[in-house]
């Protein structure tokens, strides 16, 4: 469960993000949609607490992140926006360093390693060395490494971003896994058919601030759109920055 | 485990995987020093030796009036070459490095007993032709003094009369610390050598890992960043310390290959040099590790973070240099200040005078705050939310 109120954070004289308040349930998927810029990734780091908001609250399970950011982390599983992986490691390897990051005892992230190895239908990579792994390869090794130590609440920033059509679904297939097995999922995404297919809620975001906050019915009936591409356009004011 | 040596491992294993980092730890940054000591070395003694031993030829003019002074420089090893034209022309183009020029009434004046002159053409800013330069020099004086000698007995008169002042050298430089001199710039290398080991793992641990957008989703691990740091600087550490124990090791082989015992100097590099060398340089070994972190965390590139090391590495330099353009007496608190301190107990271990408790405790506690400093700067500086973000 993650709860957000009121955020502010500008940048300079920038206001990414102004006055973001929304929540996200567990056993859920909450997309958080929005033209490039909009504030997604910014919004997403302050509720990972790599940034401090200028003001606001970030709740993730009942816990403050401005009183104890290292708990929040703990219930946080995280596809950052960088995906950086050490390339001289092995995928297994660098899911291993997470975990023991994390405290994990040896005996539990090995199962936990393998299932999610296994989940992610990644067994012919396992062992390999990262460097010059593909796009698709280099994200679900990335998300091994962020749900090792199986958080209740998961945030990808644009986790299909890049992905090839078959990399899509399976991330897709993978995303509402999570979900069942009750996890709260917050993702971003500027990808309409995306968030259309997968959310059970749709975050709008736009110029730092929330311009809806409905689920996908709900959306086409406010914006009285039979489309949600239409509704979303409608809503942002623009069609700028948005994928189809 | 502890999340900081989880960190330590990580990085020592990655980097164990880099041939880079491994070349310059375990072979460019320790074996360049004693690599070039001994070559250096080894071209300095062949040259001054050869010098020393080896018959010379010089040109004399005028060889024909003074055959007993020839006669006097073929005996100590100068030979007599035929008269050039222009003598002066020919020193300065470095055609040879020293002319005799006798003065054409030298066998009259000598006859009756008067000064006769012996010129010596010569160019003293040519280092290379001291020692020649110097040699005739002492031939010929001596000869001159050996004969006015003679010229006093033939006047009934004791020698001495025409020295009232006798000069006895005492010359209190032991060998070892003669050898000192010309090893001033060893701390130099030692300094090189953990600045090179540790210094592709501090680049690769701060900017590389930025650049590889790495440091984001490592940063959201629920570890507090200066234990990160504390991982990062001890595997920078360790790097480095090998390099230096492999510098001291290869170094404590270098009197194999040097002929010291030629110039009449002591080399010891040994065990008991070894462990003091390694003990006065700990701290500079975190303070290194920590400024090179620092600067490296300022960069944004993996390349621009390089060009920052380079100029950070000038900055060893300076204590080195300076002392070697300004002789200073060393003072107690000079001890107390990193890289300083270093140099000037180094140098006195090569002397084989030692370093006091007092000095070593200065070298260490000066050397250990500044290396805190930089530590706790490094940490500052890793808090900060935009080191994080790699876009």
């Amino acid at each position: 469960m993650i709860e957000v109120k009121d955020l502010h954070k500008a940048f300079g004289d920038v206001r990414a993000v102004n006055g973001v308040s929304f929540q996200a349930r567990d056993g859920e998927i909450t997309g958080l949609l929005g033209p490039n810029g909009a504030g997604k990734t910014t919004t997403l780091r302050m509720l990972y607490t790599l940034m401090q908001p200028d003001s606001g609250q970030v709740l993730v399970d009942g816990i403050d992140a401005s009183v104890d950011p290292l708990a929040v982390r703990r219930q946080l599983g995280v596809l950052p926006d960088a995906r950086g992986l050490y390339k001289r490691l092995t995928a297994s390897e660098n899911i291993d360093y997470f975990a023991r990051l994390h405290g994990m005892p040896e005996a539990l992230l090995a199962t936990r390693r393998k299932a999610l190895i296994a989940a992610l239908e990644m067994d012919d990579i396992a062992d390999r060395r990262t460097e010059g792994f593909s796009q698709g390869q280099r994200v679900k090794t990335a998300i091994a490494r962020a749900l090792v130590h199986d958080p209740r609440n998961v945030l990808l920033d644009e986790p299909t971003n890049g992905l090839d059509v078959m990399a899509t679904r399976a991330m897709r297939r993978f995303m509402r896994q999570l979900k069942d097995e009750g996890r709260c999922v917050l993702f971003s995404s500027h990808i309409m058919q995306e968030v259309a297919a997968l959310c059970d809620r749709i975050v709008v975001i736009a110029h730092g601030r929330v311009v809806a906050d409905e689920t996908p019915d709900a959306l086409r009936e406010q914006t009285g759109e039979a489309n949600l591409e239409d509704a979303f356009v409608k809503i942002i004011g623009t069609d700028e920055g948005l994928a189809a | 485990m502890s999340p900081a040596f989880v960190v330590f491992l990580k990085e020592v294993r990655e980097n164990l995987r880099d041939r880079r980092t491994l070349i310059n730890a375990l072979i460019t940054g320790p074996l360049l020093g004693p690599v070039m000591f001994i070559m250096l070395m080894n071209v300095m003694v062949n040259r001054e030796l050869a010098k020393a031993d080896k018959p010379i030829a010089v040109p004399v003019i005028g060889a024909e009036l003074a055959p007993n002074l020839i006669g006097a420089l073929k005996s100590a090893g100068i030979d007599a070459l035929p008269a050039l034209p222009d003598p002066e022309a020919a020193v300065h183009d470095q055609r040879t490095d020293i002319v005799i020029r006798i003065a054409p009434d030298y066998a009259e004046a000598w006859n009756k007993g008067q000064a006769v002159q012996v010129e010596l053409i010569y160019d003293s800013s040519r280092r290379d032709a001291s020692t020649p330069v110097q040699r005739v020099r002492s031939v010929v004086e001596s000869y001159g003094r050996r004969e006015g000698a003679m010229r006093l007995i033939a006047r009934g008169l004791a020698p001495i009369t025409a020295w009232p002042v006798q000069v006895a050298d005492r010359d209190q430089a032991t060998s070892q610390s003669r050898s000192a001199l010309m090893f001033s710039f060893l701390p130099y290398f030692f300094v090189l050598t953990v600045f090179l080991g540790g210094m592709y793992l501090a680049i690769d641990l701060t900017a590389g890992e930025r650049e590889r957008q790495s440091l984001e989703p490592l940063f959201v691990n629920p570890v507090a960043r200066w234990k990160i740091l504390a991982g990062k600087l001890a595997a920078i550490c360790s790097f480095s310390t090998v390099s230096l124990l492999l510098s001291v090791a290869a170094f404590a082989t270098a009197p194999l290959f040097i002929p010291t015992e030629k110039l009449g100097i002591a080399l010891d590099l040994g065990f008991r040099f070894a462990a003091h060398v390694v003990l006065l340089m700990l701290p500079l070994i975190v303070l290194l590790a920590a400024l090179q972190s620092l600067v490296a965390a300022f960069a944004k590139s993996y390349r621009e973070a390089q060009t920052y090391q380079s100029i950070l590495m000038i900055i060893p330099v300076l204590p080195s240099a300076l002392l070697s353009v300004i002789p200073v007496k060393a003072e107690s608190w000079m001890y107390a200040v990193p890289l300083l301190g270093q140099n000037l107990g180094i140098v006195q271990l090569l002397r084989g005078d030692g370093v006091t408790g007092e000095q070593v405790m200065l070298c260490l506690a000066g050397g250990f705050a500044a290396a805190a400093i930089a530590v706790v700067a490094t940490a500052y500086l890793y808090r900060s939310e935009r080191l994080a973000i790699s876009g």
